[in-house]
């Protein structure tokens, strides 16, 4: 859906985070992060509760202070400069609209700051609104609308202003399923659109690989990996990416001059698998073969449909049980009880040190 | 603001609302004949018999107050949330009017009812009670009404009762241990209000706390000061220790 | 309220003498000023209460204090003006001593103005009490977007925070004018009843109130202050009702 005349692009701007460390009292919620975004890129930072996503975005925004570290913006260091003089867009994760405003007020309210002129501010809020999709709903009130409507009135706020860099805290954490997937299409859409540079944080894997040129998987304060979404998923740099992002099955394998041998295949090791010995294999479920085999030492334990895919659950010969990802057709074949036999693809594998 | 800004409010705050109850304290423990101090007021708190009765009468009707608005209150204010949301506003509307209806207008509307009421049960100021309950309701419903907002009143209820509870035994034993924080609230500043009345109770001639404080005042009047003082500190420290025991469990 | 009905027509023509009005007058005035007062004052003491943190003591501590200061009045809170400000008071001898001002200079605190001090020592902690609610509705996410979006401190309060609050305010402000007038009116009858423990404050601000030798009197005033704060309690519903859509 193209805007047409009144929303211009914006020339995205670069933006680092050198070193940053925040300190509360005993816990550190970031420990060293260093990001550098380039300008126009949507860089999503992934991660459990905890792990320093959010600090990080209210830091780049102002609303936290960093115990150390910098942050710049087109080559400007902003470290010192206050929230409100930031020029920057925040989209919170619920609740941030004026409730006392219509949706146009709302959009109005960061050019009514700036001094727009009346006319002009409330043509540019109603294009910001267009833009989202939600021209029909001008005048209503937060209270009126539905909770992927009021995002939707969040972002054109934020995009109002074109600010130099976008942000986006959780934004779709608190709605439905549906209306998240087709919300994350929309964001990515109006993003690409207006080329701000964005950083999106959330703790939903599927979100971040979906939308994002970069995604930066963080724990502990510490930024672990920060690629692009195949890469994060096909080539996790540590145990703890390999984990968080997609599904494993934990299968043990013995590690031989780089090659990793486990039912009854050998595959290469990813680097940062060990390096010899035994070790516990990731396996990602669309990585197991199962063959309907009468001599199978292996057996079907349940089906799960899912709708394109489903899992089947195989129990091993020494009773661990794994999930294979197969297509429903293929799937369907199999009923519980029957014995198969589990191979692996060709493909590369993460070794982690023996997990008990 | 500043944090100095905030610091000299603070202590122009503090300084206004505490002087006269230092003023209290002072004049309550000050020997008048002699000059010096002397805690002979706050002795006859025990000493004066019938400052003693009135200080027994009052806390008797502080805790049947309690006792009879929490039977009131409780399933009123639940029942209205989970059945009749609609009349909500209207409830608390008639919760808090009991604070602007001047005490005069309580008095004299409710003489016809009183005298069947004392028919009925006697001369005893313990009588109040039903006033009372009726004075202390904006106080209460506020603490109540809090508590409740903070729980899921309509999952919990009908968790009860698909579980085969019936009425009573859901509202004793599963929504009262929820709300126990909103209850002992509105117990404590009910207790605070009904120590604390004056108007109604001397209206109606009956001899409570604040009447015997008032009449010892003509003749006696660090007595008389040290009992005030002593019934605003009784309040203060129970509302206190409730605040203090129920730490970091209010909504954010 | 039958027995006002009885009493009705003459008492009711008593009220629009020329003293009663003044009464009237002076009641509302008081009630007004003391709201106004208690009113901002109570506010700005509810926002030094909410920035502190939520589990900070003396955030705890000021809040049971105002629950318990709320309703202190009447004769006690008399006295205690008296112990402090009157003509012996704590702090008047003190200041007398340091600073050789005369606090209780032409005694005052027995006029209006005196009245008016005592009546905010209760007003201003009842309004901490209504109001605190309001201003803890207030999101931090509204301050957060508002800032981000480039608005100053004062442009956020000029903005949202004040627009929020308002009809919470201005409702908690005709709270505390009906509960002054209502205890002025309590006050007048206690006059009229001829009770012998009149505060000396509220007497002489009964200047000349012939009237109030009849019995009688009460009543119809009675019915005066039921109007009046009526409708002030329409009103104050009205604006809550508003504020409960957005700070809840």
């Amino acid at each position: 859906m193209t805007t047409g005349v009144g929303v211009a692009s914006t020339t995205g701007v670069s933006v680092e985070l050198n070193d940053l460390t925040r300190v509360y009292g005993s816990v550190r919620a970031l420990d060293g992060l260093t990001l550098h975004m380039e300008p126009g890129e949507f860089i999503a930072l992934l991660g459990p509760s905890g792990c320093g996503k959010t600090t990080a975005l209210r830091i780049l925004a102002g609303l936290d202070e960093a115990t150390s570290g910098t942050v710049s913006v087109a080559g400007r260091d902003i470290t010192g400069v206050p929230a409100n003089k930031r020029d920057m867009g925040m989209v919170f994760q619920s609740y941030s609209l004026f409730p006392h405003l219509t949706a146009l007020q709302n959009v109005e309210f960061g050019l009514k700051l700036r001094g727009r002129a009346t006319k002009d501010r409330a043509t540019r809020a109603g294009d910001m609104l267009d833009l989202v999709g939600l021209s029909e709903h001008v005048d209503k009130y937060a209270a009126e609308m539905s909770g992927g409507q009021q995002q939707r009135v969040a972002l054109a706020r934020a995009l109002a202003i074109q600010p130099s860099v976008l942000l986006l805290d959780e934004p779709l954490s608190a709605l439905d399923a549906k209306v998240r997937t087709q919300l994350r299409d929309e964001i990515r859409r109006v993003q690409l659109e207006v080329g701000t540079t964005t950083l999106f944080v959330t703790h939903d894997q599927e979100e971040a690989l979906a939308v994002a040129d970069r995604v930066g998987v963080m724990s502990r304060g510490r930024l672990e990996q920060l690629d692009p979404p195949a890469k994060v998923y096909a080539d996790p740099a540590t145990p703890f990416v390999a984990e968080f992002v997609g599904l494993n099955n934990k299968v043990p394998a013995e590690v031989v001059s780089g090659q990793a041998r486990l039912l009854g295949t050998s595959v290469p090791t990813l680097a940062g698998s060990i390096s010899s010995g035994a070790g516990t294999a990731l396996l990602r479920p669309e990585s197991v073969t199962v063959t309907a085999d009468g001599a199978g030492t292996s057996t079907v334990r349940s089906v799960a449909f899912l709708g394109p895919i489903s899992r089947v659950y195989v129990a091993l010969p020494d009773g661990a049980v794994i999930d294979a990802q197969l297509p429903s057709a293929q799937a369907r074949t199999f009923e519980p009880g029957s014995p198969v036999t589990v191979g692996v693809e060709p493909t590369t594998l993460l070794v982690v040190p023996q997990t008990s | 603001m500043t944090r100095a800004v905030r610091a000299c409010l603070w202590v122009l705050f503090g300084a206004f609302f505490l002087f006269p109850l230092y003023a209290m304290a002072d004049f309550s423990t000050r020997n008048l004949i002699k000059g010096g101090r002397t805690l002979t007021a706050w002795a006859n708190l025990f000493a004066d018999d019938a400052l003693y009765q009135a200080i027994i009468t009052s806390l008797s009707l502080a805790v049947l107050t309690v006792v009879a608005m929490l039977i009131v209150l409780v399933p009123t204010m639940i029942w209205v949330r989970l059945r009749t949301p609609w009349a909500k506003g209207a409830v608390e509307f008639l919760c808090l009017l009991p604070l602007t209806i001047p005490a005069l207008v309580i008095v004299v509307g409710l003489k016809n009812v009183y005298l069947w009421v004392t028919y009925l049960l006697g001369e005893s100021a313990l009588t109040l009670t039903f006033v009372y309950v009726v004075v202390v309701l904006p106080f209460a419903y506020r603490a109540i009404d809090a508590a409740l907002s903070a729980i899921d009143l309509r999952t919990l209820a009908e968790a009860a009762r698909s579980l085969g509870a019936g009425w009573t035994t859901t509202i004793l034993r599963v929504v009262v241990p929820n709300i126990w924080s909103g209850i002992l609230s509105a117990a404590f500043i009910s207790v605070a209000v009904v120590l604390g009345e004056y108007t109604i109770a001397s209206l109606s001639g009956f001899e409570t706390l604040q009447v015997q404080i008032v009449a010892i005042g003509k003749s006696d009047g660090p007595t008389s000061v040290a009992a005030s003082l002593a019934t605003l500190l009784f309040g203060f420290v129970l509302l206190l220790a409730l605040s203090l025991v129920t730490r970091g469990r209010r909504r954010v | 309220m039958t027995e006002d009905g009885r009493f009705s027509l003459g008492r009711v023509q008593a009220l629009f003498t020329e003293t009663a009005l003044t009464a009237l007058g002076k009641s509302v005035l008081l009630s007004g000023s003391t709201a106004l007062l208690g009113a901002v004052l109570g506010a700005l003491l509810a926002w030094l209460i909410v920035s502190r943190p939520p589990s900070s003591v003396i955030r705890r501590t000021v809040i049971s204090l105002c629950s318990v200061l709320a309703q202190f009045g009447g004769v006690a809170l008399a006295f205690a003006f008296l112990a402090t400000i009157g003509l012996n008071g704590v702090l008047t001898l003190w200041v007398q001593e340091f600073l050789g001002w005369n606090l209780a200079g032409s005694g005052w605190l027995y006029g209006l103005p005196g009245l008016i001090l005592v009546y905010t020592y209760f007003q201003i902690p009842l309004m901490v009490i209504v109001f605190l609610p309001a201003l803890e509705g207030l999101r931090s996410q509204w301050r957060e977007a508002a800032v981000s979006l480039g608005a100053s401190t004062w442009q956020y309060w000029r903005e949202v925070a004040v627009p929020l609050l308002t009809p919470a305010f201005l409702a908690s402000l005709l709270l505390l004018f009906a509960n002054a007038f209502a205890a002025y009116a309590t006050a007048a009858a206690l006059v009229s009843q001829g009770s012998p423990i009149v505060p000396l404050l509220i007497r002489s601000a009964l200047t000349s109130e012939v009237v109030l030798g009849q019995s009688g009197f009460a009543y119809a005033l009675a019915l005066e202050m039921i109007v009046v704060v009526a409708l002030v309690m329409a009103a104050y519903n009205l604006l809550m009702r508003r504020t409960s859509r957005w700070l809840r």
